[in-house]
Parts: structure tokens; C-alpha cells; sequence
């Protein structure tokens, strides 16, 4: 049996790109060490029960509620988180989707939206609209009534097959 | 916040039982944490050790044995419902997965926790059941199996010792001429209700059916007297679409709660029966 750990312990992961090493509690939430300790405050505490989709943020590309995760659980993994999309100056097309298609009002939710729509379109470039649907259907928006939210996601899949992709 | 925690790593499951063993009622054990990280966070579970199973390779098991199939706990929902094994007979079971809570929680929430959460207002156990699936669990004297039905024993209670944990589930291939469906109903996060339904069909007629329903009540449960009266009728019969009203709904245990009037809920169950009953013929006659 491998050694327990905690009340601490020392995690090495990499975000948004770039390798982090930092001490935490085992007891620390994901979401509480990216807004506290690593100032990435783009990820929101809404719902904290996984059911809204504001923290959502990127492990190895697959979405997760970083509020119900422990930080531990990102140890020697790959984190994206809003603040990481962006290359050189430029945003994310699924970024640029969302503000041509005015895909938000008050934004809570956008970072959430947006992480989830860019791990569907990774893993699903062709989602039709149903696909889309049951994918966003755990990212909850209470001011944009989603048609919006739909036309950006449609607007950055069409961008993301252009013969140029996004590097 | 929570308080401070101690993560144990064990590798295989008689390590984990015996830590449940040791450490008693300050451990919990942790694999996705999407239900034990929720219950601790709201203060209803003060557990200042996990024993984290992911790390034990016969609970990330996921494979064929014989014509069924075996579960490791320890295998997301994800993994589930992306499985080429939940295919063919098996297929209710990978639309039943691929509707769990949402994309977030199928990608760390595992089959295991969920079931020995036995949160009622949920689906893998009620599809499980309609399969006749067993648990096994490991503990102090080596592995025990039972019957599902024997192991969710109601509202988030199950018949796992404190010194076991969960290793596997195995699901037994029905007959051959087997299909079937799993159909939900919900307005908020957590199914409202949810019907499983297998025929078995011989010559173009039901030769045997098993019909489960669940979130409802304690526990999800078999409806027997709507599998007998389905037998002998003919596929066409029931593609169309039966009465599944006095099916047995009456007599069973539901609750009445935010979801929705116990009358309610056998309603919608006995709807949703009806439709997962006509989806289950129409794929039982494409099969035949």
C-alpha cells in the first residue's frame, strides 16, 4: 500500500500550459485553490453541487465541476481554466463565437458555457444540435434563455473546421 | 471548507476493506466524490479519512465474462456510456449512462459510489436490476456476492458491511432474443422516475419480460405482476404501446417529495413503463 497523505501535500500539475507546484490541504476544493491560491478568479462558485456548471473547468480536456473535485485530484494532470484559452493576444474561437453571437448578459455562467463548449467541439467536432444539447445541458443560464448560447456554439464549430485551425 | 483529511491509497480490495476495518466510522470511501464530497461539504458526513479505491485495479475493471459483463466500482460513468460493451442486450444499460446527471459528473462519478450511495432518485441501480445484476464485495473473509435486490435495501442503505467495499458488479447476459430500454422522466437534476424494461421474444411474442422502476420509492423494484401479463402477447401488440397502469403500481412503496405527489409519480412510472415496454418490442422485433 503506497503511503497515505494529507493533512498536506505537495502537488505538481500543469495550468493553462504552464507547470505549477504548490502546497495544499488534501481537504482543499479545486475550485477554492484556483480563485485563493492561484488567483484565477475566472471560474465562479455558483450552485457548489455540480449541478450548474459555473466552476466548470478542464482536467486532461474533460470538464469537471471544480467545486466537488479536491485539488489533490489534479496531481500530475493537465488544467484549463477560462484564463487559459487565450494565444498570443487573440481569444479562443469559441470565445470569439460567444461575443459575435452576444452569447451572454450577465456572464457568470460564460466561463462555464465556454470550457464546456470547447471540450464538446474537441471531443465532438460535428455535434448536432441534440449532441450539443445533452452536453450543455449540465451548464445552467438564467438570463440568455440558451438560443443565443446555441448559435455561438454553431458559429465556433463552423470556425473550427476552417482550413486554418486554431493552434 | 472542509477539515483536514487523510487519503489512503490502497492497491487491491482486501487492503481497502481491512482499512474500512481500522479505521471505522471516521473513513469514508472515495472514488469520484461526486455524491461523498457533496454530503461532507454540507456537513452531513464528518469523515477525516478517505480511502481512495481508484488506485485498485479489480475496481477499474471493465470487460466481458462470458456473455455478460463485469464492472469494476471503480469505472466512471463516462467509461460506461463511451463502452462498446454496452452494446446489443446491453445497450439500455449505455442509454441509461449517457443521461446521468451531466457531462461533469459522468466524467469523474463512478457506477460503484453511486449504487452504495443508493441515492434513490437515480438510474444504474433500477436498470441493473431489471438484469438481474449481483454485487461483489469484498471483505475480511475474502469476496461475497449477491443479488443486487438484495443489496440496495433502501433509501441510501445498502447491505455493504463496514469492513467491505464494493469490487464489482457483474451483469448476466439475458436470454437470446433479448432488447430492451430505459426510459427517465425529471425536472430537476436527479430523475424523477426511471423504467427499465427487457423482452425476450419467441416466434414474433413476449416469452419473457422483466420490468423495473425506480426513484419512486426506497428502492428501485421489479414489477412481476406487469412482467406476467406480458408474456404471450405479441410484439406488435406491445410496440404499440400497452396499459401499464395496473401494472402493480398501486401497491408499491412511493414517496411523496419535491419531485413530485406519490400519485403522481406512479402515473408518470406507468407512462414511462408503457414507452420503455413499446421501444423494447420494436427493437425485439428488428432483432428477431
Amino acid at each position: 500500500m503506497r503511503p497515505p497523505v494529507g493533512p498536506t501535500v505537495r502537488l505538481a500539475l500543469t495550468v493553462n500550459g504552464a507547470p505549477v507546484e504548490i502546497d495544499v490541504e488534501t481537504a482543499a476544493l479545486l475550485l477554492d485553490v484556483l480563485r485563493e491560491r492561484l488567483g484565477l478568479t475566472g471560474t465562479k462558485r455558483s450552485c457548489d453541487a455540480q449541478v450548474c456548471g459555473a466552476c466548470t473547468v478542464l482536467l486532461d480536456g474533460l470538464p469537471v465541476s471544480s467545486c466537488t473535485v479536491l485539488a489533490w485530484e489534479a496531481r500530475g494532470r493537465e488544467l484549463q481554466t477560462i484564463e487559459g484559452l487565450a494565444r498570443e493576444g487573440r481569444l479562443h474561437p469559441v470565445q470569439e463565437a460567444f461575443l459575435e453571437a452576444s452569447a451572454f448578459q450577465c456572464g457568470f455562467c460564460t466561463p462555464g458555457m465556454i470550457l464546456s463548449t470547447v471540450a464538446l467541439l474537441a471531443e465532438h467536432p460535428d455535434a448536432s444540435p441534440e449532441t450539443a444539447r445533452a452536453w450543455l445541458r449540465g451548464n445552467i443560464c438564467r438570463c440568455t434563455g440558451y438560443a443565443s448560447i446555441l448559435d455561438a456554439l454553431r458559429l465556433a464549430q463552423r470556425r473550427l473546421r476552417e482550413p486554418a485551425p486554431w493552434p | 471548507m472542509l477539515g483536514p483529511l487523510t487519503i489512503h491509497q490502497p492497491e487491491t480490495a482486501a487492503e481497502a476493506a481491512a482499512l474500512r476495518a481500522s479505521l471505522g466510522e471516521d473513513a469514508a470511501v472515495y472514488a469520484g466524490g461526486s455524491e461523498l464530497l457533496l454530503v461532507m461539504k454540507e456537513g452531513l458526513g464528518r469523515f477525516t479519512q478517505l480511502i481512495d479505491v481508484k488506485g485498485i485495479a479489480a475496481l477499474r475493471e471493465l470487460g466481458a465474462r462470458g456473455d455478460g459483463l463485469v464492472i469494476g466500482a471503480a469505472v466512471t460513468h463516462r467509461e460506461l456510456e463511451r463502452s462498446a460493451l454496452l452494446s446489443g442486450p446491453f445497450a439500455p444499460l449505455r442509454e441509461m449512462e449517457r443521461d446521468v446527471a451531466n457531462v461533469r459528473v459522468r466524467a469523474v462519478g463512478t457506477l460503484g459510489g453511486n449504487l452504495c450511495f443508493a441515492e434513490p432518485h437515480s438510474d444504474p441501480a433500477t436498470a441493473l436490476l431489471a438484469y438481474d445484476a449481483r454485487v461483489v464485495l469484498a471483505g475480511p473473509d475474502g469476496e461475497r456476492a449477491l443479488p443486487l435486490a438484495a443489496f440496495v435495501t433502501g433509501s441510501y442503505e445498502t447491505a455493504l458491511g463496514a469492513d467491505e467495499v464494493l469490487v464489482r458488479v457483474e451483469v448476466p447476459a439475458p436470454p437470446p432474443g433479448t432488447a430492451g430500454a430505459y426510459r427517465r422522466f425529471g425536472l430537476h437534476e436527479r430523475p424523477t422516475v426511471g423504467v427499465a424494461a427487457l423482452l425476450t421474444a419467441t416466434d414474433g411474442a413476449v416469452s419473457a419480460a422483466r420490468v423495473a422502476v425506480g426513484c419512486i420509492g426506497p428502492a428501485p423494484v421489479r414489477l412481476p405482476a406487469l412482467e406476467a401479463r406480458l408474456a404471450g402477447l405479441p410484439l406488435a401488440t406491445v410496440a404499440a404501446g400497452v396499459d401499464a397502469r395496473d401494472g402493480g403500481f398501486a401497491a408499491l412503496d412511493v414517496v411523496s417529495d419535491l419531485h413530485g405527489a406519490a400519485d403522481y409519480k406512479r402515473e408518470v412510472a406507468a407512462v414511462l413503463a408503457s414507452r420503455a415496454l413499446a421501444a423494447a418490442a420494436a427493437r425485439a422485433g428488428t432483432a428477431a
